[in-house]
């Protein structure tokens, strides 16, 4: 440690299933420097001060999505929030919001990736295709149409930014939808209709009353807010041409 | 025997824990004013439908300073209001390709706002025209 360290005092909530009832607040005395992040605290802790303090993390530099957390009220990835920008206040750690508390800092994310299984998150050809056919051609122009919802890292901080999924969990969310949307306006796909089932439907688009805090808080700029709305007009538009057309928007 | 036991946390006062969800829910609250406002309209018309008299008494019992203070408010809240819609309107709508590139935000919200600003004034003046 360099001459240049300062104690920092990070409140973590803590819960262990076996033990209690519900969470509390536990405050640790940490000392860091300048280039040290908040996940690095935590690990500051559960390496010097307490073992048993459990969290999720990986690679340390906004990739991987795992040791997202809510860093004094707002949903964040630990690993690129520094303790020294809290500094000499106290850092408040918890676990993401809206979603059940395994253990410590640890979510159950269980519903979350049953959601992206429901969106069929994978190309499905408008026809079957040869490898004699080649490779997909695709514009530049038809790239940037899903490039940005293709940055999606599965930290599921737009989650923890949505009250709407905290007031009714079965919303399919910001994050998977983004990614539903991502594959509906890729030109080699042909599933829209298949997914629209889901998007008009009553987890689907109109849970979302565009309070718009995920796309604040989203890491790669995926803009999961926008995903949503543009869906609830593709929605509408589904629902209208079912007078239009002599099978309408349903299958 | 699972030891699993997930806490589910409560979502009571879910609004006041962050500034950006207080935010929300002013500019979902300005909405009541709109509301408000277009009760204070129907009232008039309902006024206008019982005679000219009738209508002369709807006319003076606005002229009450409560009434013209609410005004005031009204109009507060409503410029908030069409401030935070256009703010937020970039992530509501498809991407709109000028020249091959992408509409940055600022263009979108700033063309809307000026949008609203000239129609109010326009219809401003229309009233103001009529109404000498």
């Amino acid at each position: 440690m360099s001459e240049n360290q300062r104690i920092i005092e990070i409140e973590v909530l803590r819960y262990h299933p076996e033990k209690d009832k519900a969470p509390y607040q536990q405050v640790f005395q940490v000392p860091f420097t300048d280039d040290m992040s908040v996940l690095q605290g935590v690990q500051y802790i559960k390496d010097y001060l307490d073992g048993s303090l459990s969290f999720r993390w990986s690679c340390r530099m906004a990739i991987c999505g795992s040791c997202g957390m809510m860093i004094n009220g707002e949903p964040s990835l630990s690993c690129e929030t520094f303790l020294r920008d809290y500094y000499p206040a106290r850092v408040r750690v918890e676990a993401l919001a809206h979603f059940p508390i395994e253990r410590d800092l640890v979510i159950n994310m269980e519903g979350f990736i049953e959601k992206l299984e429901s969106i069929q998150p994978y190309i499905i050809p408008k026809e079957p295709r040869t490898l004699a056919q080649g490779e997909y051609l695709q514009t530049p122009a038809q790239l940037g149409a899903y490039e940005q919802f293709s940055s999606c890292i599965n930290c599921m901080l737009c989650y923890a930014a949505c009250p709407q999924f905290g007031l009714n969990s079965e919303f399919v969310g910001p994050a998977a939808m983004a990614l539903l949307h991502r594959y509906n306006v890729d030109s080699r796909d042909g599933g829209k209709a298949e997914r629209m089932e889901l998007v008009n439907s009553e987890e689907g688009v109109f849970n979302c009353t565009a309070v718009g805090y995920c796309s604040e808080v989203c890491p790669k700029h995926v803009d999961p807010a926008n995903a949503v709305n543009q869906n609830k007009t593709n929605s509408a538009a589904d629902y209208f041409m079912r007078f239009l057309t002599p099978k309408g928007g349903a299958k | 025997m699972s030891k699993r036991r997930p806490y589910v946390r409560p979502m009571a006062g879910w609004w006041r824990k962050n500034p950006f969800f207080v935010e929300y829910m002013i500019h979902e609250g300005t909405a009541l004013f709109v509301a408000a406002y277009a009760l204070i309209l129907l009232t008039g018309l309902v006024y206008l439908a019982h005679g000219e008299a009738a209508w002369n008494v709807w006319l003076e019992g606005l002229k009450n300073p409560w009434y013209i203070a609410f005004h005031w408010l009204a109009l507060a809240a409503m410029c908030y209001h069409t401030y935070t819609w256009f703010k937020i309107m970039p992530r509501t709508m498809p991407p709109v390709i000028v020249g091959g590139k992408r509409l940055p935000d600022f263009a979108i919200t700033g063309s809307g706002l000026a949008v609203a600003v000239t129609a109010s004034l326009a219809m401003f003046g229309l009233v103001w025209g009529m109404a000498r």
